[in-house]
């Protein structure tokens, strides 16, 4: 089935009895030539570039729970590509551009609404940083505009310029960035690598790898056995517990992030707005809701749902920033499982273990990264070779602490990123 | 949340710092090698279910806290003096 809007319309006036499943609900086969552990994000995206440019499609996605249960469809939807150290900008600008030609490639619609992102800066401080930051995304081939308070005010009225504590200078426009519907893009991967005959298989723990002569043979799964010749682990925050039944440790802790969603407003909030005292973001859904969020809860967790003391601290830095969603009444809040590296930078290699294959460590910032991720963890996966944007992600930069990529300067510990 | 101070009792989890998993007390020595540092400063257990991790009373009495806890439940099991717990 191709979307189009002449099928749009068709539906509209058959009573929209026409539509089909997005994608197969098959029974797991015995054996794969690439076993895929996680159905999130990155584990579909991957799928869908091993089969469409590679042409790799003995694959199965093995998903404990249902597709876009985990973090894809939890996270506050924000798509960018301004990262400042090598390794990573060259990756989340790749992974832009394929954000802009995704609806096409997949044909499905997963909203990407390039509004644009403001990070606004509070002191001379930040403003040189942001200055700095900015140079280094347009040296990468992306796009940053230096916004001083007058434009500003243009910009973002609703602001509270008054604020003496927290003084707005201005912002960092980074106008390719925006937002994007978070289960369309889950939705439309699983489509697309069903539809080239990738194997999704739901309510499929894995509970075991099986490895031989320190090659990897496949998987125990909750729905039995299943061999394979390459099994690529992508977990996000359960990448802990998923490395460990191969013998491995990760340098990853998990933490809880929190989000929120306010009740449908008229449209009011044009842009992707982050504070820069403080830690809040905010955007504006097409449903009208105000999406935010802010800092972690900041101790290790797996329980998905966070404390009031993030919840007040959120709010708090919101109402600061801009007043008038004060009134507004918050529907709903979540949490998700972040796997948090010690440098805040992801994680895409090989292991020591032959054809078994990591990926993980996306901290709060794993969804801009999912087309990027998929594209180059299959090219590693189908050619063994690093793709030309995504060299650095070397799971021995810890231990050798040679290409450590810290944007922020944090430091090793792993809830700072 | 709320954690036992051995020292001031039962607080808010705001009057908290948190560090990170309680490995942080085997400080290898320093010629120890790679694996022991990498295993130190970065690798992590990362339990979904029971773990230790320490925690500094800093909005307290501003002693270092082994917590013993459940990351799925949010529980809190334990807390012992660092000090101690080192010992
Ligand atoms: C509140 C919140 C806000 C966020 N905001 C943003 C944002 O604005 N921008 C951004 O770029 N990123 C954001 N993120 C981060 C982003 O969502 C994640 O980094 C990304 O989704 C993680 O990758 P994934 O989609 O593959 O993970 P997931 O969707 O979590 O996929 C992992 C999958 O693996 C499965 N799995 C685990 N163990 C097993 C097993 N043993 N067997 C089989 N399957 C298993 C899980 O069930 C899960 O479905 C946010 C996250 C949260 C929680
Ligand atoms: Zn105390």
């Amino acid at each position: 089935m191709r979307f189009s809007g002449f099928r749009v319309f068709k539906e509209g006036l058959t009573g929209n009895k026409g539509w089909t499943p997005h994608w197969r609900d098959p029974e797991p086969k015995s054996e794969y030539d690439i076993i895929i552990i996680g159905g999130g994000g990155h584990g579909l995206s991957t799928a869908y570039y091993l089969a469409k440019e590679h042409g790799l499609t003995n694959v199965a996605v093995l998903e404990k729970g249902y597709i876009g249960g985990g973090s894809i469809g939890r996270n506050t939807t924000i798509v960018r590509a301004n990262y400042f150290l090598q390794g990573n900008s060259e990756f989340y600008s790749h992974s832009l551009k394929l954000w802009e030609g995704l609806e096409e490639d997949l044909n499905y619609n997963v909203m990407h609404s390039q509004r644009g992102i403001i990070n606004l800066f509070h002191s001379d401080g930040q403003r040189d940083a942001a200055a700095r930051r900015g140079n280094m995304m347009i040296s990468q081939g992306d796009d940053a505009i230096l916004l001083g308070r007058d434009e500003l005010r243009k910009m973002l009225p609703y602001l509270n310029f008054d604020d003496l504590r927290f003084p707005l200078y201005g912002g960092l426009y980074h106008p390719r960035g925006g937002t994007a519907r978070h289960d369309a893009v889950a939705w439309g991967f699983a489509r697309g690598a069903d539809q080239r005959g990738v194997d999704l298989i739901q309510n499929c723990e894995v509970i075991g790898i099986d490895i031989e002569n320190g090659a990897v043979r496949g998987v125990q799964t909750t729905r039995g056995p299943i061999r394979a010749k390459k099994v690529a682990m992508v977990a996000a925050g359960r990448s802990g517990q998923v490395a460990a039944m191969a013998g491995m440790r990760l340098p990853i802790e998990s933490h809880v992030l929190q989000a929120f969603v306010t009740e449908g407003l008229k449209p009011c909030i044009d842009h992707v707005v982050t504070f820069g005292m403080g830690h809040f973001y905010i955007s504006q859904s097409d449903k009208g809701g105000l999406v935010f969020g802010g800092d972690l809860d900041f101790y290790a967790s797996y329980a998905a749902r966070g404390n009031l003391p993030t919840v007040e601290n959120v709010m708090e830095a919101g109402v600061a920033l801009m007043p008038m969603i004060g009134k507004a009444k918050v529907l709903r809040s979540w949490g998700g499982i972040m796997d948090m590296s010690p440098d805040g930078s992801p994680i895409i290699d090989k292991t020591h273990i032959d054809g078994l294959f990591l990926n993980c460590g996306w901290n709060y910032g794993g969804f801009k990264a999912v087309p990027g991720s998929g594209n180059v963890f299959a090219h590693l996966i189908a050619t063994g070779r690093y793709h030309e944007n995504a060299t650095k992600f070397r799971l021995d930069r810890f231990r050798t602490g040679r290409g450590v990529m810290d944007e922020e300067g944090k430091g090793s510990q792993h809830n700072l990123h | 949340m709320r954690i036992t101070c051995p020292h001031c009792g039962e607080r808010d989890r705001r009057e908290f710092y948190y560090r990170g998993a309680a490995t942080d007390l085997e400080r290898p020595a320093p010629d120890a090698g790679e694996e022991a540092w990498d295993n130190f400063v970065f690798l992590r257990e990362n339990p979904a279910g029971e773990t230790r991790d320490l925690w500094y009373h800093e909005g307290g009495c501003g002693a270092w806290i082994v917590v013993a806890r459940n990351t799925v439940t949010h529980e809190v099991l334990g807390t012992q003096l660092a000090s101690e717990a080192r010992s």
